[in-house]
Protein backbone atom coordinates (compact mmCIF):
# COMPACT_ATOMS: atom_id res chain seq x y z
CA UNK A 1 0.00 0.00 0.00
CA UNK A 2 1.50 3.38 -1.06
CA UNK A 3 1.20 6.40 1.36
CA UNK A 4 -1.69 8.81 1.07
CA UNK A 5 0.60 12.01 -0.13
CA UNK A 6 1.87 9.50 -2.98
CA UNK A 7 -1.76 9.53 -4.52
CA UNK A 8 -1.90 13.29 -4.78
CA UNK A 9 2.25 13.58 -6.15
CA UNK A 10 2.45 10.91 -9.13
CA UNK A 11 0.08 12.37 -11.89
CA UNK A 12 2.98 15.50 -12.08
CA UNK A 13 5.53 13.43 -11.39
CA UNK A 14 4.72 10.76 -13.83
CA UNK A 15 4.37 14.01 -16.41
CA UNK A 16 8.09 15.25 -15.43
CA UNK A 17 9.42 11.81 -16.01
CA UNK A 18 7.23 11.08 -19.76
CA UNK A 19 8.48 15.00 -20.19
CA UNK A 20 12.05 14.21 -19.80
CA UNK A 21 12.02 11.04 -21.55
CA UNK A 22 10.53 12.58 -24.37
CA UNK A 23 12.55 15.31 -24.68
CA UNK A 24 15.77 12.90 -24.42
CA UNK A 25 14.35 11.21 -26.90
CA UNK A 26 13.98 14.28 -29.23
CA UNK A 27 17.06 15.50 -28.74
CA UNK A 28 19.37 12.59 -29.19
CA UNK A 29 17.28 11.22 -32.05
CA UNK A 30 17.26 14.82 -34.21
CA UNK A 31 20.75 15.52 -33.05
CA UNK A 32 20.00 18.74 -31.57
CA UNK A 33 22.83 20.52 -30.52
CA UNK A 34 23.50 20.20 -26.61
CA UNK A 35 24.77 23.63 -26.19
CA UNK A 36 21.18 24.44 -27.48
CA UNK A 37 19.27 21.93 -26.04
CA UNK A 38 21.46 19.50 -23.40
CA UNK A 39 19.66 15.89 -23.14
CA UNK A 40 17.88 15.58 -19.56
CA UNK A 41 20.32 12.92 -18.60
CA UNK A 42 23.59 15.59 -19.12
CA UNK A 43 21.67 17.66 -17.18
CA UNK A 44 21.34 15.22 -14.54
CA UNK A 45 24.68 14.52 -14.59
CA UNK A 46 25.93 17.96 -14.21
CA UNK A 47 23.69 17.67 -11.06
CA UNK A 48 25.20 14.99 -9.64
CA UNK A 49 28.76 16.18 -10.46
CA UNK A 50 28.49 20.02 -9.51
CA UNK A 51 26.35 19.55 -6.31
CA UNK A 52 28.97 19.66 -4.04
CA UNK A 53 30.30 22.39 -5.80
CA UNK A 54 29.00 24.86 -6.85
CA UNK A 55 25.18 24.34 -7.51
CA UNK A 56 24.35 22.86 -3.70
CA UNK A 57 25.96 25.97 -1.89
CA UNK A 58 24.56 28.51 -4.97
CA UNK A 59 20.97 26.33 -3.84
CA UNK A 60 21.37 26.88 -0.27
CA UNK A 61 22.54 30.74 -0.52
CA UNK A 62 19.08 31.60 -3.28
CA UNK A 63 17.03 29.52 -0.83
CA UNK A 64 18.25 31.31 2.71
CA UNK A 65 17.70 34.77 0.46
CA UNK A 66 14.28 33.56 -0.77
CA UNK A 67 12.98 32.42 2.60
CA UNK A 68 14.10 35.61 4.41
CA UNK A 69 12.82 37.86 1.61
CA UNK A 70 9.58 36.22 2.07
CA UNK A 71 9.20 35.99 5.61
CA UNK A 72 9.98 39.48 5.81
CA UNK A 73 7.17 40.55 2.66
CA UNK A 74 4.77 37.77 5.08
CA UNK A 75 5.23 39.88 8.32
CA UNK A 76 5.55 42.91 6.23
CA UNK A 77 2.45 42.33 4.36
CA UNK A 78 -0.11 41.78 7.23
CA UNK A 79 1.63 45.03 9.14
CA UNK A 80 1.14 47.19 6.48
CA UNK A 81 -2.22 45.74 5.40
CA UNK A 82 -3.31 46.16 8.93
CA UNK A 83 -2.35 49.85 9.06
CA UNK A 84 -3.66 50.40 5.02
CA UNK A 85 -7.49 48.77 6.80
CA UNK A 86 -7.22 51.12 9.73
CA UNK A 87 -9.29 54.01 7.97
CA UNK A 88 -10.27 54.56 4.81
CA UNK A 89 -8.38 57.45 4.43
CA UNK A 90 -4.54 55.82 5.33
CA UNK A 91 -5.65 53.61 2.19
CA UNK A 92 -6.89 56.26 -0.27
CA UNK A 93 -3.37 58.09 0.82
CA UNK A 94 -0.98 54.74 1.00
CA UNK A 95 -2.46 51.90 -1.47
CA UNK A 96 -1.19 53.66 -4.75
CA UNK A 97 2.13 53.67 -3.07
CA UNK A 98 2.05 50.12 -2.17
CA UNK A 99 1.00 49.28 -6.20
CA UNK A 100 4.36 50.75 -6.48
CA UNK A 101 5.86 47.51 -5.06
CA UNK A 102 3.60 45.73 -7.91
CA UNK A 103 4.74 47.51 -10.85
CA UNK A 104 8.29 48.11 -10.01
CA UNK A 105 10.74 46.40 -12.74
CA UNK A 106 13.16 44.66 -10.47
CA UNK A 107 15.39 44.07 -12.96
CA UNK A 108 16.29 47.86 -12.81
CA UNK A 109 15.45 48.35 -9.27
CA UNK A 110 17.97 45.76 -8.36
CA UNK A 111 21.42 47.97 -9.63
CA UNK A 112 20.27 50.99 -7.53
CA UNK A 113 19.82 48.24 -4.76
CA UNK A 114 23.38 47.04 -5.03
CA UNK A 115 24.37 50.59 -4.30
CA UNK A 116 22.50 51.56 -2.07
CA UNK A 117 23.26 47.84 0.19
CA UNK A 118 26.39 46.45 -1.22
CA UNK A 119 27.17 43.12 -2.80
CA UNK A 120 25.99 40.98 -0.39
CA UNK A 121 22.86 38.32 0.92
CA UNK A 122 21.12 41.76 2.37
CA UNK A 123 20.63 42.91 -1.64
CA UNK A 124 19.39 39.79 -2.67
CA UNK A 125 16.48 39.51 0.65
CA UNK A 126 15.67 43.26 -0.07
CA UNK A 127 15.23 41.64 -3.95
CA UNK A 128 13.06 39.19 -3.21
CA UNK A 129 11.59 41.32 0.08
CA UNK A 130 10.38 44.27 -2.95
CA UNK A 131 9.19 41.81 -5.51
CA UNK A 132 6.95 39.69 -3.14
CA UNK A 133 5.34 42.41 -0.68
CA UNK A 134 2.63 43.60 -3.13
CA UNK A 135 0.50 40.77 -3.04
CA UNK A 136 0.26 40.17 0.61
CA UNK A 137 -0.46 43.40 1.30
CA UNK A 138 -3.30 43.71 -1.61
CA UNK A 139 -4.92 40.09 -0.39
CA UNK A 140 -4.64 40.87 3.32
CA UNK A 141 -6.32 44.00 2.85
CA UNK A 142 -9.25 42.64 0.63
CA UNK A 143 -9.75 40.29 3.57
CA UNK A 144 -9.80 42.47 6.37
CA UNK A 145 -11.99 44.58 3.88
CA UNK A 146 -14.46 41.75 3.44
CA UNK A 147 -15.27 40.99 7.31
CA UNK A 148 -18.36 39.45 7.83
CA UNK A 149 -20.81 42.91 8.56
CA UNK A 150 -22.84 41.12 10.95
CA UNK A 151 -20.00 39.82 13.14
CA UNK A 152 -18.84 43.03 13.23
CA UNK A 153 -21.87 44.20 15.07
CA UNK A 154 -22.02 41.59 17.06
CA UNK A 155 -18.89 42.54 18.09
CA UNK A 156 -19.75 45.96 18.45
CA UNK A 157 -22.84 45.37 20.06
CA UNK A 158 -20.48 42.87 23.10
CA UNK A 159 -18.16 45.86 23.63
CA UNK A 160 -15.18 44.70 21.93
CA UNK A 161 -12.83 47.23 21.51
CA UNK A 162 -10.44 47.69 17.77
CA UNK A 163 -7.63 45.58 19.37
CA UNK A 164 -10.21 43.01 20.46
CA UNK A 165 -12.06 43.36 17.37
CA UNK A 166 -8.69 42.50 14.92
CA UNK A 167 -7.30 40.04 16.66
CA UNK A 168 -10.27 37.66 17.29
CA UNK A 169 -12.19 38.90 14.60
CA UNK A 170 -10.57 40.40 11.47
CA UNK A 171 -7.20 38.81 11.00
CA UNK A 172 -8.60 35.29 11.25
CA UNK A 173 -11.21 36.15 9.07
CA UNK A 174 -8.49 37.25 6.68
CA UNK A 175 -6.63 34.05 6.87
CA UNK A 176 -7.63 32.46 3.39
CA UNK A 177 -6.68 35.73 1.76
CA UNK A 178 -3.56 35.98 3.47
CA UNK A 179 -2.66 32.80 2.01
CA UNK A 180 -3.92 33.31 -1.19
CA UNK A 181 -1.30 36.52 -1.34
CA UNK A 182 1.34 34.37 0.19
CA UNK A 183 1.11 31.59 -2.28
CA UNK A 184 1.79 33.86 -4.80
CA UNK A 185 4.55 35.71 -3.17
CA UNK A 186 6.53 32.26 -2.58
CA UNK A 187 6.93 32.05 -6.08
CA UNK A 188 7.65 35.64 -6.57
CA UNK A 189 10.52 35.48 -3.67
CA UNK A 190 12.89 32.81 -5.76
CA UNK A 191 12.64 35.13 -8.52
CA UNK A 192 13.26 38.65 -6.85
CA UNK A 193 16.19 36.25 -5.25
CA UNK A 194 17.38 35.51 -8.30
CA UNK A 195 17.13 38.73 -10.06
CA UNK A 196 19.31 40.16 -7.24
CA UNK A 197 21.74 37.17 -7.45
CA UNK A 198 22.55 38.13 -11.06
CA UNK A 199 23.77 41.66 -9.78
CA UNK A 200 25.31 40.73 -6.50
CA UNK A 201 27.06 38.13 -7.87
CA UNK A 202 25.88 35.14 -5.81
CA UNK A 203 24.00 31.87 -5.57
CA UNK A 204 21.68 30.13 -8.32
CA UNK A 205 21.46 33.75 -10.04
CA UNK A 206 25.12 33.81 -10.41
CA UNK A 207 25.66 30.26 -11.47
CA UNK A 208 22.89 30.70 -14.87
CA UNK A 209 24.64 34.27 -15.38
CA UNK A 210 28.18 32.89 -15.48
CA UNK A 211 27.25 29.78 -17.42
CA UNK A 212 25.40 31.52 -19.67
CA UNK A 213 28.70 33.38 -20.47
CA UNK A 214 30.65 29.91 -21.16
CA UNK A 215 28.08 28.65 -22.47
CA UNK A 216 28.00 25.84 -20.26
CA UNK A 217 23.81 24.95 -21.08
CA UNK A 218 23.63 22.27 -19.10
CA UNK A 219 24.50 24.02 -15.82
CA UNK A 220 22.05 26.64 -16.86
CA UNK A 221 19.28 24.31 -16.74
CA UNK A 222 20.46 22.42 -14.01
CA UNK A 223 20.17 25.67 -12.01
CA UNK A 224 16.65 26.55 -13.41
CA UNK A 225 15.91 23.22 -12.12
CA UNK A 226 16.67 24.37 -8.87
CA UNK A 227 15.66 27.03 -8.75
CA UNK A 228 11.75 25.78 -10.29
CA UNK A 229 12.67 22.93 -7.27
CA UNK A 230 12.86 25.52 -4.70
CA UNK A 231 9.78 27.86 -6.15
CA UNK A 232 7.85 24.59 -5.84
CA UNK A 233 9.30 23.41 -2.27
CA UNK A 234 8.50 27.02 -0.70
CA UNK A 235 4.50 26.85 -2.59
CA UNK A 236 4.18 23.48 -1.26
CA UNK A 237 4.98 24.54 2.33
CA UNK A 238 2.46 27.48 2.36
CA UNK A 239 -0.26 24.94 1.26
CA UNK A 240 0.46 23.18 4.28
CA UNK A 241 0.52 25.68 6.77
CA UNK A 242 -2.63 26.85 5.13
CA UNK A 243 -4.20 23.23 5.25
CA UNK A 244 -3.15 22.91 8.80
CA UNK A 245 -4.12 26.66 9.60
CA UNK A 246 -7.87 26.53 8.00
CA UNK A 247 -8.49 23.01 8.27
CA UNK A 248 -11.88 23.71 10.45
CA UNK A 249 -13.30 25.68 8.04
CA UNK A 250 -14.94 24.14 5.20
CA UNK A 251 -16.04 20.09 5.72
CA UNK A 252 -14.19 19.21 2.58
CA UNK A 253 -10.23 20.22 4.48
CA UNK A 254 -12.01 17.62 6.41
CA UNK A 255 -10.58 13.52 6.12
CA UNK A 256 -10.26 13.74 2.60
CA UNK B 1 -34.17 18.98 27.35
CA UNK B 2 -32.77 18.95 30.76
CA UNK B 3 -33.11 22.64 31.71
CA UNK B 4 -30.26 23.36 34.59
CA UNK B 5 -30.29 26.97 35.09
CA UNK B 6 -28.49 28.66 37.96
CA UNK B 7 -30.84 31.24 38.59
CA UNK B 8 -35.01 31.32 39.72
CA UNK B 9 -36.76 33.32 36.98
CA UNK B 10 -37.88 35.64 40.04
CA UNK B 11 -34.38 37.09 39.83
CA UNK B 12 -34.24 37.55 36.38
CA UNK B 13 -33.52 41.06 35.11
CA UNK B 14 -36.05 42.13 32.35
CA UNK B 15 -35.24 45.47 29.88
CA UNK B 16 -37.92 46.59 28.00
CA UNK B 17 -37.88 49.59 25.18
CA UNK B 18 -39.45 52.65 24.52
CA UNK B 19 -39.57 54.58 21.14
CA UNK B 20 -40.83 58.16 20.67
CA UNK B 21 -41.27 59.34 17.26
CA UNK B 22 -38.00 57.22 15.96
CA UNK B 23 -37.33 57.72 12.43
CA UNK B 24 -34.80 56.37 10.00
CA UNK B 25 -33.61 57.87 6.38
CA UNK B 26 -31.34 56.41 4.81
CA UNK B 27 -28.89 58.01 2.06
CA UNK B 28 -30.98 58.71 -1.41
CA UNK B 29 -34.28 59.76 1.27
CA UNK B 30 -35.49 56.23 1.29
CA UNK B 31 -37.57 56.08 4.47
CA UNK B 32 -37.20 53.18 6.34
CA UNK B 33 -38.96 53.84 9.67
CA UNK B 34 -40.92 56.95 10.08
CA UNK B 35 -42.20 58.86 13.32
CA UNK B 36 -42.64 55.08 14.99
CA UNK B 37 -44.17 54.95 18.60
CA UNK B 38 -43.88 51.50 20.22
CA UNK B 39 -43.22 50.54 23.89
CA UNK B 40 -42.04 47.08 24.66
CA UNK B 41 -42.46 46.30 28.77
CA UNK B 42 -40.11 44.09 30.31
CA UNK B 43 -40.64 40.47 29.66
CA UNK B 44 -42.83 40.33 26.79
CA UNK B 45 -42.23 38.46 23.87
CA UNK B 46 -42.98 40.77 21.02
CA UNK B 47 -43.21 39.52 17.44
CA UNK B 48 -42.63 41.72 14.84
CA UNK B 49 -44.58 41.46 11.46
CA UNK B 50 -44.47 43.30 8.18
CA UNK B 51 -44.20 42.84 4.49
CA UNK B 52 -39.53 42.41 3.31
CA UNK B 53 -38.00 45.30 3.30
CA UNK B 54 -40.21 47.05 5.64
CA UNK B 55 -37.69 47.91 8.07
CA UNK B 56 -38.53 45.90 10.68
CA UNK B 57 -34.66 44.75 10.92
CA UNK B 58 -33.53 48.42 10.88
CA UNK B 59 -36.37 48.86 14.01
CA UNK B 60 -34.11 46.43 15.36
CA UNK B 61 -31.04 47.43 14.60
CA UNK B 62 -31.50 50.74 15.93
CA UNK B 63 -32.81 49.17 19.80
CA UNK B 64 -29.51 46.98 19.19
CA UNK B 65 -27.36 50.15 19.23
CA UNK B 66 -25.84 48.87 15.94
CA UNK B 67 -28.16 51.76 13.64
CA UNK B 68 -28.78 55.69 14.68
CA UNK B 69 -31.88 57.24 14.53
CA UNK B 70 -32.56 60.44 12.45
CA UNK B 71 -34.93 61.76 15.00
CA UNK B 72 -37.17 60.66 17.60
CA UNK B 73 -36.24 59.14 21.26
CA UNK B 74 -35.24 55.74 21.98
CA UNK B 75 -35.20 54.44 26.05
CA UNK B 76 -34.59 51.40 27.50
CA UNK B 77 -37.13 50.49 30.65
CA UNK B 78 -35.81 49.24 33.41
CA UNK B 79 -32.00 49.13 32.13
CA UNK B 80 -28.69 49.13 34.68
CA UNK B 81 -25.53 48.95 34.04
CA UNK B 82 -23.33 47.47 30.92
CA UNK B 83 -25.49 47.56 27.57
CA UNK B 84 -23.02 45.01 26.12
CA UNK B 85 -24.22 42.13 29.02
CA UNK B 86 -27.91 42.98 28.34
CA UNK B 87 -28.44 42.81 24.95
CA UNK B 88 -28.21 40.23 22.83
CA UNK B 89 -28.80 39.65 18.82
CA UNK B 90 -29.21 36.73 16.56
CA UNK B 91 -29.08 37.09 12.91
CA UNK B 92 -30.75 35.79 10.18
CA UNK B 93 -28.09 33.39 9.29
CA UNK B 94 -25.65 31.31 12.03
CA UNK B 95 -22.77 33.70 11.53
CA UNK B 96 -20.27 31.73 13.54
CA UNK B 97 -16.86 31.99 13.88
CA UNK B 98 -15.60 29.09 10.95
CA UNK B 99 -11.76 28.83 13.27
CA UNK B 100 -13.74 27.95 16.20
CA UNK B 101 -15.61 25.17 18.21
CA UNK B 102 -19.01 25.44 18.89
CA UNK B 103 -17.34 25.55 22.60
CA UNK B 104 -15.18 28.51 21.90
CA UNK B 105 -17.89 30.25 19.50
CA UNK B 106 -20.48 30.26 22.48
CA UNK B 107 -18.16 31.53 24.84
CA UNK B 108 -16.93 34.37 22.54
CA UNK B 109 -19.54 37.10 24.39
CA UNK B 110 -18.02 36.04 27.92
CA UNK B 111 -14.45 36.24 26.30
CA UNK B 112 -15.42 39.95 24.90
CA UNK B 113 -16.60 41.42 28.27
CA UNK B 114 -13.17 39.95 30.33
CA UNK B 115 -15.26 37.18 31.87
CA UNK B 116 -12.54 34.44 33.23
CA UNK B 117 -12.09 31.46 31.79
CA UNK B 118 -13.16 29.08 34.42
CA UNK B 119 -16.47 30.58 34.51
CA UNK B 120 -17.14 31.53 30.62
CA UNK B 121 -16.48 28.08 29.89
CA UNK B 122 -18.74 26.43 32.77
CA UNK B 123 -21.39 28.59 31.34
CA UNK B 124 -21.15 27.48 27.87
CA UNK B 125 -21.44 24.21 28.23
CA UNK B 126 -24.31 24.92 30.60
CA UNK B 127 -26.02 26.90 27.53
CA UNK B 128 -24.72 24.59 24.66
CA UNK B 129 -26.26 21.58 26.58
CA UNK B 130 -29.73 23.24 27.28
CA UNK B 131 -29.93 23.89 23.11
CA UNK B 132 -29.23 19.89 22.64
CA UNK B 133 -25.77 20.07 21.33
CA UNK B 134 -23.85 18.45 24.04
CA UNK B 135 -22.23 16.05 21.96
CA UNK B 136 -20.95 18.49 19.55
CA UNK B 137 -19.33 20.99 22.01
CA UNK B 138 -15.58 20.50 20.20
CA UNK B 139 -17.03 20.05 16.64
CA UNK B 140 -16.81 23.17 14.10
CA UNK B 141 -19.32 24.76 12.44
CA UNK B 142 -18.74 23.34 8.78
CA UNK B 143 -19.40 20.25 10.33
CA UNK B 144 -22.91 21.25 11.82
CA UNK B 145 -25.80 21.32 10.05
CA UNK B 146 -27.96 24.47 9.49
CA UNK B 147 -30.26 23.88 12.62
CA UNK B 148 -27.65 23.14 14.60
CA UNK B 149 -25.48 26.06 13.64
CA UNK B 150 -28.68 28.46 14.75
CA UNK B 151 -28.61 26.75 18.11
CA UNK B 152 -25.10 27.58 18.54
CA UNK B 153 -26.21 31.23 17.24
CA UNK B 154 -29.07 31.15 20.05
CA UNK B 155 -26.68 29.40 22.97
CA UNK B 156 -24.04 32.71 21.94
CA UNK B 157 -26.73 35.14 22.22
CA UNK B 158 -28.14 33.84 25.56
CA UNK B 159 -24.99 33.31 27.07
CA UNK B 160 -24.74 36.59 28.63
CA UNK B 161 -27.93 35.78 30.16
CA UNK B 162 -29.21 39.15 28.05
CA UNK B 163 -32.34 40.88 29.69
CA UNK B 164 -33.65 42.06 26.05
CA UNK B 165 -33.01 39.17 23.24
CA UNK B 166 -33.32 40.54 19.81
CA UNK B 167 -34.00 37.83 16.79
CA UNK B 168 -34.02 39.18 13.64
CA UNK B 169 -35.82 35.92 11.21
CA UNK B 170 -33.85 34.06 12.35
CA UNK B 171 -34.98 30.77 11.97
CA UNK B 172 -36.32 31.56 8.20
CA UNK B 173 -33.56 29.70 5.97
CA UNK B 174 -34.09 26.07 8.48
CA UNK B 175 -36.45 23.57 7.24
CA UNK B 176 -39.85 23.76 8.58
CA UNK B 177 -39.13 20.94 10.77
CA UNK B 178 -36.33 22.33 12.26
CA UNK B 179 -37.90 25.28 12.41
CA UNK B 180 -40.69 24.47 14.53
CA UNK B 181 -38.09 22.86 16.45
CA UNK B 182 -36.18 25.70 17.17
CA UNK B 183 -39.76 27.44 18.14
CA UNK B 184 -41.04 25.25 20.59
CA UNK B 185 -37.22 25.68 22.30
CA UNK B 186 -37.35 29.34 22.13
CA UNK B 187 -40.79 29.86 23.85
CA UNK B 188 -38.98 27.51 26.62
CA UNK B 189 -36.14 29.01 27.05
CA UNK B 190 -38.20 32.48 27.52
CA UNK B 191 -40.64 31.06 29.60
CA UNK B 192 -37.32 29.49 32.12
CA UNK B 193 -35.84 32.91 32.24
CA UNK B 194 -38.21 35.12 31.34
CA UNK B 195 -36.18 38.40 29.52
CA UNK B 196 -37.97 40.64 27.07
CA UNK B 197 -37.54 38.87 23.40
CA UNK B 198 -38.44 41.01 19.88
CA UNK B 199 -39.07 38.61 17.25
CA UNK B 200 -38.76 39.66 14.20
CA UNK B 201 -40.06 37.49 11.42
CA UNK B 202 -42.44 37.11 8.28
CA UNK B 203 -44.37 34.21 9.31
CA UNK B 204 -47.81 34.62 10.63
CA UNK B 205 -47.51 30.97 12.07
CA UNK B 206 -44.46 31.13 13.66
CA UNK B 207 -45.55 34.77 15.14
CA UNK B 208 -48.45 33.03 16.94
CA UNK B 209 -47.01 30.26 18.22
CA UNK B 210 -44.09 32.08 19.83
CA UNK B 211 -45.11 35.66 20.90
CA UNK B 212 -47.92 36.94 23.23
CA UNK B 213 -48.04 39.84 21.75
CA UNK B 214 -47.66 41.12 17.80
CA UNK B 215 -46.94 43.85 16.14
CA UNK B 216 -48.23 44.38 12.46
CA UNK B 217 -45.95 46.83 10.14
CA UNK B 218 -47.04 48.25 6.79
CA UNK B 219 -44.66 48.03 3.76
CA UNK B 220 -41.99 50.97 3.91
CA UNK B 221 -41.90 53.06 5.65
CA UNK B 222 -43.00 51.25 8.47
CA UNK B 223 -46.42 51.79 10.26
CA UNK B 224 -47.74 49.80 12.80
CA UNK B 225 -51.38 48.75 11.16
CA UNK B 226 -52.41 46.26 14.38
CA UNK B 227 -50.65 45.85 17.62
CA UNK B 228 -52.70 42.60 19.81
CA UNK B 229 -52.16 40.17 22.19
CA UNK B 230 -52.06 37.18 21.43
CA UNK B 231 -54.47 35.18 24.10
CA UNK B 232 -52.99 31.78 23.86
CA UNK B 233 -52.02 29.36 26.53
CA UNK B 234 -48.43 29.88 28.03
CA UNK B 235 -47.24 26.44 26.95
CA UNK B 236 -47.42 25.57 23.46
CA UNK B 237 -47.31 22.12 22.32
CA UNK B 238 -47.15 21.13 18.33
CA UNK B 239 -50.53 20.64 18.13
CA UNK B 240 -51.13 24.32 19.43
CA UNK B 241 -50.66 25.01 15.84
CA UNK B 242 -53.86 23.64 14.73
CA UNK B 243 -56.31 24.96 17.10
CA UNK B 244 -59.28 27.05 16.27
CA UNK B 245 -57.82 30.05 18.61
CA UNK B 246 -53.94 29.84 17.03
CA UNK B 247 -55.66 29.74 13.41
CA UNK B 248 -57.84 32.74 14.48
CA UNK B 249 -55.22 34.66 15.42
CA UNK B 250 -53.13 34.18 12.38
CA UNK B 251 -56.12 35.03 10.27
CA UNK B 252 -56.03 38.44 11.89
CA UNK B 253 -52.18 39.12 11.66
CA UNK B 254 -52.52 37.75 7.85
CA UNK B 255 -55.10 40.40 7.02
CA UNK B 256 -53.63 43.39 9.09
CA UNK B 257 -50.23 42.34 6.85
CA UNK B 258 -52.48 42.12 3.96
CA UNK B 259 -53.89 45.55 4.46
CA UNK B 260 -50.19 47.45 4.97
CA UNK B 261 -49.19 45.48 2.17
CA UNK B 262 -52.12 46.98 -0.21
CA UNK B 263 -51.30 50.61 1.27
Amino acid sequence: MMPRWWHRFWPPVLVFVLFGVGLEAWVRLAHIESWLVPPPSSILATLWHRWRYPLGPALWQTTLAAVLGFAASAAAGVILAVVLASARIVQRAFYPYAIFFQTVPIIAIAPLLVIWIGYGLSTVVASAFIVSLFPVIANTLMGLRSTDPALRDLFRLHGAGAWATLWKLRLPWAMPHLFAGLRVSAGLAVIGAIVGEFFVGQGLGMQIFSAQKTVHTEVVYAAILLASLLGLALFGLVNLAAALTLRHWHASEQGG
Amino acid sequence: MSSTLEQPRASRHAVGVRLCGVTRVFAGGVHAVDAMDLAIMPGEFVALLGPSGCGKSTLLRLIAGLDRADAGRMELINASGDRAMQMAYVFQDAHLLPWRSVLCNVELPLELAGVARAERRQRALALIEQVGLRDAVQRYPAQLSGGMRMRVSLARALVTEPSLLLLDEPFAALDEITRQQLDSQLRQLWLDRGMTVIFVTHSTNEAVFLADRAVVFSARPARIVLDCALDLPAQRAQHTRTSPPFVAAMRRLYEALEAGGAS
